[in-house]
């Protein structure tokens, strides 16, 4: 079965959201109140991680375990998106207290009050899809 | 072991696991970024036939829909097998802070259920924080093409400009709902 290796990646990374606490709506507060290094020091090693790792996988050229060179795409320097698109993401996060991994933990986590704000971010996904002609990008 | 395992993981342990997660996705040749899923839901669901937007081959993306139900399978593995109800290490002034304003359930969960139960659906607060709040993450994930993985961690792991604006606009609305809209919700 092609797919089992995400099914286990997923599995790990459900496991270390519940037990790191970052699914919970009260880390997340606490977070947006300065009052913890715990959550900054879950993203902040994973990026300076992640940044290391890239810089290895570019300087080296691994390739994947289909045979091809591992490459990285720019994001298009556009900005109002990034600034808009961005805060209204945060406004969700603070309220819901999950982003989207988290939403979907929290169900198998004996939550399954949050499929309604599954179900909310994905009609929201739909309206986005819908008038995205009409917005700043 | 296991007794480790069950005690809440620190930063330092979490932190590399994203890190591996984000390596081993770029070593099986795809890229992190959950929020991507949530499109592809609206794919599978026929929204293509009137948005172009949704006009693509969402099982291409299927590959990402099985990492999020594993997400979900490891949410219930970690709190069956791996947990045990205690209180969360918050520092003492949230706790204080949460204290005053009637949320207590920190003290033996992670979720604040005193909000987020069924019943609570039909308030303003439960409406504005489930249903509002849902909304504003699919529609600003997909704005600014990325959420907390595809842009705090795939994007500044790259070094990518666009991802650092991205996430200084997480942070303007998280600290605009949790300074300016959060005290007056919770008192509701």
């Amino acid at each position: 079965m092609k797919y089992l290796k995400f099914i286990i990646l997923g599995i790990i990374f459900g496991i270390m959201f519940v037990k790191s606490e970052v699914v919970s709506w009260y880390r997340i507060y606490e977070m947006f109140r300065f009052e913890s290094f715990h959550m900054y020091g879950i993203i902040g090693s994973a990026v300076v991680l992640g940044a290391i790792l890239t810089l290895l996988i570019k300087k080296k050229r691994v390739r994947n375990i289909e045979g091809d060179i591992i490459s990285f795409q720019d994001k298009a320097k556009t900005w109002p998106r990034y600034i808009i698109g961005g805060t209204v993401f945060g406004l969700g996060w603070a309220l819901t207290g999950a982003c989207p991994g988290p939403m979907f933990t929290l169900v198998g986590a004996g939550f399954p009050i949050f499929l309604v704000v599954i179900v909310s971010a994905i009609f929201g996904t739909y309206v986005y899809g819908a008038i995205r002609d009409k917005i700043p990008h | 072991m296991i007794e480790f395992i069950k005690q809440p993981w620190p930063w330092y342990i979490a932190g590399p696991i994203i890190a591996a997660v984000y390596g081993s996705l770029l070593f099986f040749g795809k890229s992190f970024g959950i929020s991507a899923t949530l499109r592809s839901m609206c794919s599978a669901m026929g929204a293509g036939k009137r948005i172009d937007f949704f006009d693509f081959d969402w099982k291409g993306q299927m590959w990402n829909l099985m990492f999020v139900l594993g997400a979900v399978i490891g949410g219930f593995i970690a709190t069956m097998f791996l947990s045990e109800p205690m209180e969360m290490q918050l520092s003492e002034v949230t706790k204080e802070n949460l204290t005053s304003y009637g949320l207590v359930s920190w003290k033996n969960g992670i979720a604040p259920v005193e909000i987020f139960n069924w019943a609570s659906l039909i308030t303003a607060k439960g409406f504005i924080m489930m249903v509002l709040g849902g909304f504003l993450i699919g529609f600003g994930s997909r704005y600014s093409g990325g959420c907390t993985s595809g842009h705090a961690i795939s994007g500044l792991s790259n070094l990518q400009l666009p991802s650092l604006v991205a996430v200084i606009g997480f942070f303007i609305g998280g600290l605009f709902i949790t300074w300016l809209v959060l005290p007056h919700l919770l008192t509701m």
